[in-house]
């Protein structure tokens, strides 16, 4: 497997397209010149999106800017390896770059990398690295940064919260002054993936003290408080031509999100990340003001725990599964900011979704049918979701749909404390909520997995769990392809999750700021927003 | 002599209460159902990962055994470490500390002259127009809750207006950047207490105003203004004394709501979000703190008063 520096089409293609955009080309037209090109109709839809937004869009230089994020305790840091939360990874990706980055599709692109290529088996990895690039204070990167980077993490001395996924990098040396070599336990297609994952973001040799950060990234910190705020100013080496456009990016915490989007509406800030669909149309009747939508994997789920009674009678799973009215889920509950899905976890924006699996429909009848067929009866199915979430706005929407068809469902409130630990996947039937993660591969062996400790509905699986494995170690992206298709078939038909739709990501700026554009690992460009953004007027 | 006994008296009884208080804060959040491995672990909890945590922090020894390390550890002068971040307690509570003395002073120094003054007028003109509609908005403004008052001020005067900031960052800088920060949290602030102070002040105020000696007063012909300052003030300065301390305990640990919608960094947030991640150590040390403020300010106005009544300081 090989990835080079090369985007699915060059850059004056794109100006074609932007060009034809601007003349009144429909997407249909571009769709179809793409598709002539031999290009899959999500990929193509992708670029036409991009170069629509991206059409009299020039970036300009200069200017400052303050954003407000959701969290603030002096726990913040710059350390890779300690992060924890959004914020944590909106502060390191503005001064810190990884050997590669993931980009709308989750694919990973290459970064710091040149070259990463591997053997036949998806073991042993080469990393060429870009000789162009110098730490902040002046010292090249060089193999041995790489290498410490990546092997403190294996370390338990060093608390990485990515020790699990560092674990099965069984050997990491430097093979040259700019060439990593690593040797993984077992094959793993997916390691540029990993390698694009936030804690992974490349430091320099030896580092042991974070007070403040010395990276390679966009920004140079200037000033690093934890609990209170960072400061970047622009890197004017950054190997990245003309990028940053700011000269400055201060960074803070502002918990309460009512509080953080007055702070963006009185113009004390430029960006609120994070914020709820309900307080999205306060923003879009805010003249001067947008909302940034990143549609992504993150989803709450209805969870039928396959061991317990009630989970055995496939005919109620399937008759659950029919009563969730997804459309009316999408726009009640999230006002719109969500994308239908279908019953298995790997979203439209995933390289690997499959979009051949049949829309399974809000049916009364179908649900009716499959009930009988259950011969339940008149028992009450309690259903525990989270106190004031949307959780628990879905189980009532389950509720009330399962009246119609006369099957009495009883919701049951929860309080938050304990939820995760004393509620989900310990009652028969409860409400998840998953985060949107980076690889298709990831999110499978963390919650599907027979053998895993949050396979959320004790689904077991044999053709699951091997076709799981053989994914991973495959190195040719159509069989991958393909693989991860039928997984996502047998987790649709099967399994005893009901998952309604996909949750949006939604941040607010103002709209002066300009080239965000939505990376689904989360928020902000994926967090990496700092060199792609400018101010305009 | 009698002041030097009373506050000898105050202080040991002091150190009781805070003891007893600290018994009761640790068994309350024993009793709350999940502890701080939850919290920490959230949603990738499991038994494993819960007991392996659950040892670390030292919360598999038994409930007295925990309440009798930390005792010690404080009265070796070491509050503990938090259980979610491993940092000393004492740093997490030191800045946050700070901020809320700030924000209680600079509420104290508008809202105490503030009150008094309007206490006094409306005392002195009992009855008048002035004094009517002076106690009609108190009484509003009392009944109105803070959380209203502080976000019609936010949309008002910092997203609409634009006066002001909508976040009260905790630095003074120079004299506009202080008003931009602090003017909105601190008229929130000095709404309540003002108007309560105000009240206690003026009913204070005329219990002594309808005294006997004042009537011979002004028999004799004292003018009103000197009758108030001069004859009424210093006898009811007891209780005037006993009513502020009073008042402005509660600006340290109970303005929460003022902290979270203008993102102040205060102690009241953290203390509450010590208790929702049962944060046992930070927990304890944020209670310290506000029940030995509570008893200082009122020791503070038993010594006021006393210092304001003849008989009792000359005894």
């Amino acid at each position: 497997m090989t990835i080079k520096r090369h985007a699915a089409i060059g850059t004056s293609d794109m100006a074609a397209i932007g060009a034809a955009l601007a003349r009144g080309a429909s997407r249909r037209d571009l769709m179809r010149w793409l598709g002539a090109a031999g290009m899959s109709a999500a990929t193509a839809g992708l670029i036409i999106g991009d170069a629509g937004r991206a059409l009299a869009q020039t970036p300009k230089r200069g200017g400052r800017i303050k954003v407000a994020s959701q969290t603030s305790s002096t726990a913040d840091t710059v350390d890779p390896a300690k992060q924890n939360n959004q914020t944590d990874y909106t502060r390191c990706f503005t001064f810190y770059n990884g050997l590669t980055r993931l980009d709308a599709s989750l694919a990973p692109q290459l970064e710091l990398a040149e070259a990463i290529e591997s053997d036949s088996s998806a073991t042993v990895w080469t990393i060429k690295l870009r000789r162009d690039v110098k730490f902040h204070d002046g010292t090249p990167l060089t193999a041995d940064d790489v290498v410490f980077s990546l092997a403190r993490h294996k370390d338990p001395a060093t608390g990485s919260a990515a020790k699990a996924l560092a674990a099965p990098m069984k050997e990491i040396t430097a093979s040259g002054k700019h060439e990593v070599k690593i040797t993984l336990e077992s094959p793993n297609a997916d390691l540029p993936v990993v390698l694009g994952t936030p804690h992974f973001l490349v430091i320099k040799n030896g580092t042991s003290s974070f007070t403040t950060a010395i990276g390679t990234g966009p920004y140079r910190c200037q000033e690093f408080q934890p609990g209170i705020k960072s400061i970047g100013v622009r890197n004017a080496e950054y190997f990245k031509p003309g990028q940053p456009y700011l000269d400055e990016i201060e960074l803070f915490g502002i918990p309460d999100q009512t509080a953080r989007l007055n702070a963006l509406l009185s113009g004390d800030v430029q960006i609120a990340a994070a914020i709820s669909p309900q307080l999205a149309k306060r923003v879009q009747a805010s003249p001067g003001y947008a909302v940034f939508e990143t549609k992504a994997g993150g989803y709450n789920d209805l969870v039928i725990r396959q061991d317990s009674d009630l989970g055995k009678n496939q005919d109620l799973v399937l008759a659950l599964k029919y009563l969730l009215n997804r459309e009316q889920m999408k726009s009640a509950v999230f006002q719109g900011y969500a994308v239908l899905a279908n019953d298995q976890p790997i979203d439209p924006t995933n390289r690997f979704y499959f979009p051949g699996l049949k829309q399974r429909p809000f049916d009364a009848e179908k649900a009716k049918f499959h009930l009988q067929r259950s011969g339940i009866g008149n028992t009450t199915v309690p259903l525990h979701a989270m106190a004031s979430s949307t959780m628990l706005d879905q189980a009532v929407l389950i509720q009330q749909a399962a009246q119609q068809v006369g099957l009495t469902v009883d919701v049951k409130r929860m309080p938050a404390d304990g939820y995760w630990s004393n509620v989900w996947m310990k009652q028969p039937l409860t409400m998840g909520s998953i985060n949107p993660r980076p690889s298709a591969d990831v999110l499978f062996t963390l919650f599907f997995k027979s053998d895993s400790t949050w396979n959320e509905s004790a689904w077991k699986n044999e053709k699951f769990d091997q076709l799981l494995v053989a994914a991973r170690g495959e190195r040719d992206e159509a069989k991958r392809k393909q693989m991860y298709g039928e997984m996502q078939t047998l987790v649709h038909e099967n399994c005893g999750i009901g998952l309604p739709v996909f949750i949006s990501i939604l941040d607010a700026h103002s709209a002066k700021l300009k080239g965000l554009k939505p990376i689904p690992t989360g928020g902000l460009m994926g967090y990496a927003y700092a060199e792609n953004v400018w101010l305009e007027g | 002599m009698l002041m030097l006994g009373m506050i000898a008296r105050r202080v040991a009884s002091g150190l009781l209460t805070l003891l007893i208080v600290s018994v009761i804060v640790f068994v309350g959040t024993n009793i709350l159902p999940g502890d701080a491995t939850e919290a920490i672990l959230g949603q990738s909890t499991s038994p494993e990962a819960v007991a392996g945590l659950r040892k670390a922090l030292g919360l598999d020894l038994p409930a007295h055994e925990r309440y009798l390390r930390w005792l010690a550890g404080l009265l070796s002068g070491d509050p503990g470490v938090s259980l979610i971040n491993r940092l000393p307690v004492a740093q997490l509570i030191g800045p946050r500390l700070a901020n809320s003395l700030l924000l209680t002073a600079l509420t104290a120094a508008v809202a105490v002259p503030l009150a008094l003054l309007i206490g006094i007028t409306t005392a002195i003109w009992r009855g008048s127009l002035y004094d009517r509609v002076a106690n009609v908005t108190a009484v509003s403004l009392v009944a109105v809750p803070e959380f209203l008052l502080a976000t019609v001020g936010v949309i008002l005067f910092a997203v609409q207006l634009r006066w002001v900031s909508a976040m009260a960052t905790p630095s003074v800088g120079s004299f506009t950047q202080a008003l931009q920060n602090f003017t909105l949290p601190v008229l929130t602030l000095c709404f309540a207490v003002t108007a309560q102070m105000a009240r206690m002040t003026r009913a204070a105020l005329l219990g002594v105003l309808d005294s006997s000696y004042i009537e011979m007063a002004r028999l004799k012909g004292v003018r009103p203004a000197r009758l108030v300052l001069h004859h009424a003030l210093r006898n009811a300065a007891g209780p005037i004394a006993n009513a502020v301390p009073l008042n402005l305990s509660s600006l340290l640990g109970g303005v929460i709501i003022v902290e979270v919608i203008f993102s102040y960094p205060g102690l009241a947030k953290l203390a509450v979000d010590a208790v929702e991640t049962r944060d046992m150590p930070l927990v304890q040390a944020c209670a310290m703190i506000f029940c030995a403020t509570f008893m200082l300010l009122v020791l503070l106005a038993d010594i006021c008063s006393i210092l304001s009544n003849p008989r009792l300081r000359t005894r």
